[in-house]
């Protein structure tokens, strides 16, 4: 890479201080995860839409563009000449700001994923912490639109969002505290480390009830259907969202698919050991075209992340919304329980040095 | 070094500035939305002196579930605003004291205890590969652990009497089972009745 520049430019990068220098690489490195997380959501859209079709014998998207491939770009401008109506009762200034509230921490939380060996924006010691506590920051969005636009549908989404992810927010902290006793750290890049080198490292088995916890809290939080009551368009028509129109709406829109990917990419790095390959121990494909498969590299997590994306959407078509009190109970009478009880098997075995639990937290 | 003196002053002016609006925003929520800043701020301190695990703990505890509860609260009970400046105004001079205390105080702990013990300003930076959650948790298990344990359960006990208070029984109370639902058959709900069909007279 070095090699490819002319010498000048070599020259010239060397002269900066090493301030400007660092600075210039994380810039371009946010850069670039940000725009292909906006570009994953557009295209997450158009394949929702697709997978949905298909599930329930319909088409689809297919008129704009190739196989109507351009359908995101059209849903983006329509949305973006929009006007934004701003309720004439409504607390202008929270009313604004709140898609902004909840796009934010969607975005920064993408800044400690360790997307590729050796890429991570912020490699920080931390790092499972501050993704809980951005996932937890993100629920003002919700909460404040829904109070700013006072009006009783959007306040009762408002409401019923903050329950929920309060409530599923603790069971997937628990999951998360059986993912950390395995990996031995709270840095995000160690945890995937500690699991590469085939299926069998990977936290699925061993924390399989946590894998199950964590992945079903995760679509709660996103607010996404089986348990969309905070939008419930057929109960509360569309919840916090009912009055935002144009960019206002685009970005909340933005904000639960970024969320989508992140959840989905999250759940593969703690559990399915994220850019990890599955294969890595089989040395006769490295010398064949194939060799890219067995090495750890982004490809897997790309692979991983669609996989649950597609489960979004699989789970979409085919549940139907759950009832408030359900939700409640599922939350803190079944995952709670169930995660406390897992992480004590989890340190019983470990300790003991039992099957699959053997290697965990070494 | 100067850059990082300008950065505490400018997050430190935040915060005194976040504070303020809790006591002096008209709006009980955007009072808590200063709060939730005040608690941003005090965090950003905290991650400049090196303590990221507090930082983020108190972002993540703070932030991310009791203001939720808070806002959820206010919105809930739509607050007198009059009440709240009446009371302001009766409870400052109280509130003066209390604070001319605080500042006492760490005035003494800070400047005099520092001058006994020569302490300089500002942090040595931490050692190269020196993990802040691990020294915690170190001294929390070990030389701590009766204080952490007493701690986690007069925090238990909190929650089991929260959850006794609610679990009261009224009288007349309808509540689903899920059990009988789940276990409902056709026959206990509808009774089929044959009957002939009538002439025509």
């Amino acid at each position: 890479m070095i090699d490819l520049m002319p010498q000048f430019i070599v020259n010239i990068w060397d002269s900066l201080p090493p301030l400007v220098q660092y600075l210039t690489v994380v810039t371009w490195k946010i850069l670039f995860v940000t725009i292909c997380v906006i570009l994953a959501v557009a295209f997450s859209t158009y394949f929702e839409r697709k997978v949905i079709g298909s599930m329930q014998s319909r088409v689809g998207p297919n008129r704009v563009g190739p196989l109507g491939l351009g359908q995101p770009f059209a849903d983006v401008i329509k949305l973006l000449i929009k006007e934004i109506v701003i309720p004439t009762e409504s607390n202008k200034f929270l009313f604004v700001i709140a898609p902004l509230l909840s796009l934010i921490p969607a975005l920064a939380t993408w800044a400690v994923m360790p997307l590729h060996p050796g890429f991570t924006i912020a490699n920080i010691n931390a790092g499972l912490l501050y993704v809980l506590a951005l996932t937890s920051v993100g629920v003002y969005g919700v909460i404040l639109a829904g109070w700013a636009t006072n009006s009783k549908y959007a306040f009762l989404g408002a409401m019923r969002s903050a329950a929920q992810i309060v409530a599923y927010e603790i069971a997937m902290g628990f999951a998360l505290v059986g993912v950390l006793m395995a990996g031995g750290s709270l840095n995000l890049g160690v945890i995937v480390e500690a699991q590469s080198g085939g299926f069998s490292n990977w936290f699925l088995l061993p924390l399989f009830p946590l894998f199950i916890v964590y992945w079903i809290s995760g679509v709660a939080e996103t607010n996404r259907a089986p348990f969309d009551v905070a939008e419930g368009e057929s109960e509360i028509v569309a919840g916090f969202h009912v009055e935002y129109s144009g960019v206002a709406f685009a970005l909340f829109f933005l904000a639960e698919y970024a969320n989508m990917v992140l959840i989905s990419g999250l759940t593969a790095l703690f559990f399915l050991g994220g850019w990890a390959s599955p294969l890595a121990g089989w040395t006769f494909l490295l010398d064949t075209p194939l060799a890219f498969i067995a090495a750890p590299s982004f490809f897997w997590l790309f692979l991983k992340i669609s996989f649950f994306m597609y489960s979004f959407f699989w789970f979409r078509a085919t549940f139907p919304r759950y009832r408030y009190d359900q939700i409640m109970r599922l939350g803190w009478k079944v995952f709670i329980p169930v995660t406390i009880v897992w992480i004590a098997v989890e340190a019983v075995m470990a300790w003991l040095r039992v099957g699959p639990w053997a290697g965990l937290g070494a | 070094m100067l850059f990082h003196t300008l950065l505490f002053y400018v997050f430190a002016t935040v915060l005194i500035g976040a504070a303020l609006g809790v006591v002096f925003a008209r709006n009980p929520v955007h009072s808590i939305m200063f709060l939730v800043l005040t608690f941003f701020q005090a965090a950003v301190l905290w991650l400049m002196a090196e303590a990221e695990f507090l930082a983020i703990v108190l972002v993540l505890v703070y932030v991310g579930a009791v203001m939720v509860l808070f806002l959820f609260v206010v919105m809930m009970l739509n607050v007198e605003v009059e009440a709240v400046k009446r009371g302001l105004v009766r409870y400052a001079p109280l509130a003066i004291v209390i604070s001319l205390i605080m500042a006492v105080e760490l005035v003494q702990l800070i400047w005099v205890r520092g001058a006994v013990t020569g302490a300089s300003y500002g942090f040595a930076p931490n050692p190269e590969g020196y993990d802040n959650t691990k020294a915690l948790g170190a001294v929390l298990y070990t030389e701590h652990v009766y204080a952490f344990e007493i701690a986690a359960v007069v925090l238990l006990l909190a929650i089991v009497a929260a959850i006794t208070l609610t679990m009261r029984k009224r009288p007349g109370l309808k509540v689903q089972d899920i059990g009988k639902q789940v276990s409902v058959r056709a026959k206990d709900r509808v009774r089929i009745v044959k009957m002939k069909s009538e002439s025509k007279s």
